[in-house]
């Protein structure tokens, strides 16, 4: 492939890098950063709705409280749920591709079918059906859905990289040395896969995090008064005519951490998996 | 020629796919927590009612019993009654149909439209920084969160420019429809776009437009004749990929506009935990989505003769 198709290649991912260490650092310094209490109503003498000031640079919600506060919490929730999601995924994930691929046969076409089954739904719509079963929504109950629903990618990009290396020589090798499934599986099948699972994960936390915010704005994920940028924006749909601020600044917090992690996924994939490049 | 055999094997490959997602849907009324009979007759349940419904539902008996009842009555087109209108709920889906296609066809439209023309046009000026600018729009479309981009869009075209209504259906008139259109079909013009752009270079690169520009045609009618045609294959794929995004993006952009489909209903539903209209309404998207895909397949078929035989393959 010539460089001239792709120019922007190692820009994107630059950028994508820089945007989610910013978003990860600010996240985790929210406590540090944050210049007044998110939860304290009217906090710091402000009244409700301001508009930006020196006091509140990004002004304040419906209930007087500090939005940059509220923004910077909120990235806190966005990235516990995207990472945290994504790891019991690529665990869960790792674990049913690994048995699909290597053992085959009637448990993997059992797996398969599930997932296909799973991946014959629009991935939000099920989330939201999902919601319905428990009594009352909650960021917990987001978790166990994203999980329940997240891991089949993870397992089919697995359970296709062990198809094509459980007959190469180093595993055939590591057999006749009297490697166990297990040792075979973990030991020199999963570390193979590894490039694939960093780029598909990458992914996956970009899309956890838009389907917390996603099924926070609809009023079925994270309740009051847990901060979460979907949650805040649907404050902010409410009185978008007269303080617009209160839904412009989580979104676009939003907006750049997820345009940064899919950065830095597109960038992976790119550099780590050249097969796959669009 | 030969199509039928290939088509009759998608149509068979479709069918465990499909009991899958009845078995899924019928999952959530199962793994519901509560008792589903009681929810469902609510304050108001007197005991004969109660023994009514779950002998109809074969509530009392096993779970695939349960199950063979319920897709017996599935078969029927008989979705149950919702908790909430005390109605059934193939009427309430019905009544919200025509507000989601309208949407979705519009998103469609816009989508196809403007994403082939913005990578026709990135690929054309390839390099440039027209080339780049128009990219770097099409990654920020594919990463901006529907609801966010509605609610922006609404607050400039709406609220400060007063150009259009801010939210609700108005009977249908297009004013209304534009806003919800452009949000929903932002983030798979992106796509499009980018899809259109690689392809059109990939097939740029090829034997035959050399040859056809040997023959002395003009770049455009190169393109426009021989490379769009060619490009087509990918960009089907990603009308496909779009189908999921459509059927993603429209409880979210119903919600935001107060638009009166089937998304804004199975949002509202599960908030009421109306799970009839909830299964109603999954069951709905899912089987949209899997029939979108088979049109997918066909267009493919179509299009392509080398997709045949490896059909047949």
């Amino acid at each position: 492939m010539p460089p001239a198709r792709r120019p922007q290649r190692h820009a994107g991912f630059v950028v994508g890098a820089i945007l989610v260490a910013m978003f990860a650092a600010v996240s985790v310094l929210a406590p540090v950063l944050a210049p007044e209490d998110p939860h304290a109503v009217a906090g710091g003498g402000g009244t409700t709705l301001d508009p930006p000031s020196a006091r509140h640079p990004l002004g304040t919600d419906a209930l007087g409280r500090d939005v940059l506060s509220r923004v910077l919490w909120g990235g806190r929730v966005s990235l516990a749920v995207g990472v945290g999601v994504e790891a019991l995924v690529v665990v869960l994930g790792c674990a049913i591709g690994l048995i699909a691929g290597y053992f085959g046969g009637p448990i993997d076409a059992a797996l398969m079918r599930v997932t296909d089954v799973v991946m014959a739904f629009p991935s939000l719509v099920l989330a939201i059906g999902l919601i319905a079963v428990f009594e009352r929504p909650g960021l917990d109950k987001v978790v166990i859905v994203l999980v329940a629903l997240g891991w089949t990618t993870v397992a089919r990009v697995v359970r296709g990289e062990v198809l094509s290396l459980k007959t190469r020589d180093f595993v055939q090798a590591a057999r006749a040395l009297g490697g166990g499934h297990r040792t075979i599986m973990l030991r020199h099948l999963l570390p193979n896969a590894l490039a694939p699972l960093l780029v598909a994960a990458t992914i996956g936390v970009g899309g956890n995090m838009v389907a917390e915010a996603g099924l926070s704005f609809l009023g079925l994920g994270a309740q009051s008064p847990t901060i979460s940028w979907g949650a805040m924006l649907a404050d902010g749909q409410t009185f978008l005519a007269n303080a617009p601020w209160v839904a412009v600044f989580p979104g676009a917090a939003l907006l750049l951490a997820v345009l940064g992690v899919n950065l830095l996924g597109d960038g992976l994939r790119d550099l780590l998996d050249p097969r796959l490049r669009t | 020629m030969g199509l039928l055999r290939p088509i009759a094997s998608r149509l068979a490959a479709l069918v465990p796919v499909v009991l899958g997602i009845t078995i899924l849907v019928f999952a959530l009324n199962a793994i519901a927590l509560g008792d589903p009979a009681r929810a469902a007759m609510g304050q108001r349940a007197d005991p004969e009612t109660l023994e009514r419904v779950r002998r109809e539902y074969a509530l009392d008996r096993p779970l695939p019993v349960q199950y063979v009842a319920w897709l017996a009555r599935l078969a029927r087109g008989d979705l149950g009654e919702s908790f909430r209108e005390q109605r059934p709920v193939g009427d309430v889906l019905v009544e919200r149909l025509p507000a989601t296609a309208q949407l979705a066809i519009a998103a469609t439209l816009i989508s196809i439209v403007l994403g082939v023309a913005i990578g026709a046009l990135a690929a054309v000026r390839a390099g440039s920084a027209l080339d780049h600018v128009l990219m770097a729009l099409a990654v920020l479309g594919i990463s901006t969160p529907v609801f966010w981009l509605g609610m922006m869009l609404a607050l400039v075209f709406a609220v400060t420019l007063g150009w259009l209504p801010v939210s609700g259906y108005g009977d249908g008139a297009l004013r209304h429809l534009i806003l919800p259109a452009f949000t929903l079909g932002a983030l798979h013009t992106g796509t499009v776009a980018r899809m259109t752009r690689s392809s059109l270079l990939e097939v740029v690169r090829q034997d035959f437009m050399a040859t056809a520009r040997a023959k002395g045609l003009s770049e455009w009618a190169v393109l426009g004749k021989h490379a769009l045609r060619n490009a087509l294959v990918p960009v089907i794929t990603v009308i496909g990929i779009g189908l999921a995004d459509l059927l993603v993006g429209a409880p979210l952009t119903e919600t935001v506009f107060a638009w009166p489909g089937v998304g804004r209903l199975l949002v509202a539903a599960v908030g009421q935990r109306d799970l009839p209209v909830v299964m109603g309404a999954v069951l709905l998207f899912a089987l949209v989505y899997v029939l979108g895909n088979l049109l997918v397949d066909l267009a493919y078929l179509a299009i392509d003769p080398r997709m045949r035989d490896a059909a047949r393959a």
